[in-house]
């Protein structure tokens, strides 16, 4: 079945969520409309909101469906929608750069090859195309502080695979459809096992534990594995060895 | 010196819960907390206490268990062997444990999940704004033989107290609205989902519950397209092989497998309570019935404390009453609910 419905739209999740989607496919505009559209909801949210997050091209308001009704609440997203493109928003402000050594390949990264080769390159131009890229945290989710980030170059649209990676371990750089993930925590994964940074995006201990936030953009530093170790040595802030920036 | 619960020996997945940590979707973490919230607050009914305070959770198996000072405790969610020094204690029940008494609790009779709750609360470190576990962030760990974990103060002594708790360990219909990604599933395999008799997969654990079940798997079209996205506790989603999985508090924020709807949060402790081997049927209702289930639910967790009544009472519970009064005659100083009774 097609859903043929026009974008933006509404829909409920549960009896105390909705959604507002932006896309049914990623694309800049719409994962840049989910987030100005939810800064604008914690800007002045509506009495009995609870909590605003987004998604890839979404924006989800979780709220006391008790306290404040559901018609109610559609009147007051469906005006909020008109007001503006929210395709062509701003970016959210604080925007940060984040520089991170990472090792492609050898025995920390076992599907780097097999990466590369999906993509159609060599082992060099992937890490060359890799290493030029600027992604963006689109959303974080699925664990603590864990980024997706896009898009990368069409060359790089490859499947997850079919059968899951048992397990992948935290600061793994990983590849699928476009994105690069750095995995908050080990996991098993079908998405391609092609890097390993030092970089926890989880830090329960610290004062912000979530390292990074959607709309910060990340570059990759190639480094070798004795490079990595002497990172961990010395690293006691979980940044890996990153450099960061603000955006201006 | 500061209260204290001597762990002498747990069960694989014996944890401190709360209520969670609501408010983090947007960082990835999912509110976690107890996978039966319903416990969570007839502890705190029967204690007497704030349904804030921390307790312990204990999938499947309790654990032996010490006080370092006499402190109140109090027993609910799925009914587990239970004993003080070797004297069987009622479930659904407060009691006083004194420094040094043995505290077993044994295999969940019925359900999943059993609750032991302290006077004052478990009062470990607080983590991003709860004490909640959350095995899957790693947050906190599953509890092991020599530890101790601090109680908060607390000022009441009254015991001997129980409650009839909600009907929840037996499976049963449970039920769920339409979501975002309904319309993904053609109606015939809306009706044949609620046709079928699920059971619990005895793999499920505090991220979801998955069902098995006779018949051709559940899909949705486009299945294999769908972007990622946000995830609720109480969402029903098809996993590739087409096997239907509840997610549970504890469950990730996001994810690609299409939902067919959402569990009511009044009927998802059924889930998580449902033991291997029960049978759950699903009934989709709308968004009205479910709010009006919402209602009667908050309203019913709010009217817990004044449903508690005295343990002596009951006279179908003449085996607890026997060993109740072989504790409450240890602890008549302190026993105040049995004057005026």
């Amino acid at each position: 079945m097609t859903d043929t419905q026009s974008f933006p739209r509404i829909a409920p999740v549960g009896i105390a969520g909705l959604l507002v989607s932006f896309a049914d496919r990623l694309s800049e505009p719409a994962n840049r409309a989910a987030l100005a559209f939810r800064a604008a909801i914690e800007a002045a949210p509506p009495d009995g909101i609870e909590e605003v997050s987004t998604s890839l091209t979404s924006t989800f308001l979780r709220f006391d469906p008790l306290h404040l009704d559901h018609a109610s609440l559609t009147a007051h997203l469906d005006a909020l929608l008109k007001a503006q493109d929210w395709t062509r928003a701003d970016l959210p402000g604080g925007r940060r750069h984040f520089r991170i050594p990472c090792v492609f390949g050898t025995d920390l990264a076992p599907q780097f090859d097999e990466a590369a080769q999906a993509a159609g390159l060599t082992a060099q131009a992937a890490i060359d195309s890799l290493t030029a890229a600027r992604p963006r945290v689109l959303t974080i989710g699925f664990a603590p502080g864990q980024p997706y980030t896009g898009q990368l170059g069409p060359e790089w649209d490859i499947p997850r695979q079919t059968a899951l990676t048992p397990r992948v371990p935290e600061g793994a750089l990983v590849v699928a459809i476009r994105q690069l993930i750095i995995f908050s925590a080990p996991t098993q994964t079908g998405w391609r096992h092609i890097g390993q940074t030092a970089f926890r995006c989880f830090r329960p201990e610290a004062d912000d534990p979530f390292a990074l936030r959607p709309g910060d953009e990340i570059s990759l530093r190639a480094i070798t594995p004795a490079e990595l170790d002497r990172i961990r040595a010395e690293d006691q802030t979980g940044q890996g060895g990153a450099e960061v920036e603000v955006i201006r | 010196m500061t209260r204290a619960l001597i762990v002498h020996r747990a069960g694989p997945q014996v944890t401190v819960q709360d209520r969670g940590r609501p408010g983090l979707l947007g960082q990835g973490l999912s509110q976690g907390g107890a996978a039966d919230p319903i416990a969570l607050a007839e502890g705190a009914a029967l204690l007497r206490q704030p349904a804030s305070h921390a307790a312990l959770e204990m999938a499947g198996l309790g654990g032996s268990f010490e006080v370092t000072q006499d402190t109140r405790i109090a027993l609910t969610g799925a009914p587990m062997q239970v004993s003080i020094d070797g004297q069987a204690v009622a479930w659904n029940a407060s009691h006083l444990l004194r420094a040094g008494e043995r505290l077993e609790i044994g295999a969940a009779a019925r359900g999943n999940y059993g609750y032991l709750h302290l006077g004052g609360g478990v009062a470990t470190e607080v983590v991003l704004g709860a004490r909640a576990a959350h095995l899957a962030a790693g947050i906190g760990r599953a509890l092991r033989p020599g530890d101790r974990l601090p109680l908060g103060d607390e000022t009441r002594a009254e015991v001997g107290l129980t409650l009839d708790p909600e009907p929840r360990f037996a499976g049963g219909t449970v039920r769920f609205t339409r979501s975002m990604q309904t319309g993904l599933f053609a109606p015939e395999m809306l009706v044949r989902f609620q046709a079928t008799a699920f059971q619990r997969d005895a793999r499920g654990n505090r991220m979801g519950a998955r069902l098995e079940f006779d018949g051709d798997p559940f899909a949705a079209s486009g299945q294999l397209s769908i972007l990622s996205e946000v995830i609720v506790p109480g969402d029903i989603q098809m996993t590739g092989d087409g096997t239907p999985f509840v997610l549970l508090g504890e469950c990730q924020t996001t994810g690609g497998y299409p939902r067919i709807g959402t569990v009511i949060p009044a009927d998802l402790p059924r889930v998580a309570q449902a033991g291997p081997g029960v049978a759950l049927r699903f009934e989709v209702i709308d968004l009205d019935a479910g709010l009006e289930a919402q209602r009667r639910h908050v309203a019913a967790l709010a009217k817990l404390p004044a449903t508690i009544r005295p343990l002596l009472r009951d006279p179908a519970q003449m085996q607890d009453l026997l060993s109740y009064q072989l504790i409450s005659g240890a602890i008549s100083a302190h026993d105040d609910h049995l004057n005026g009774d």
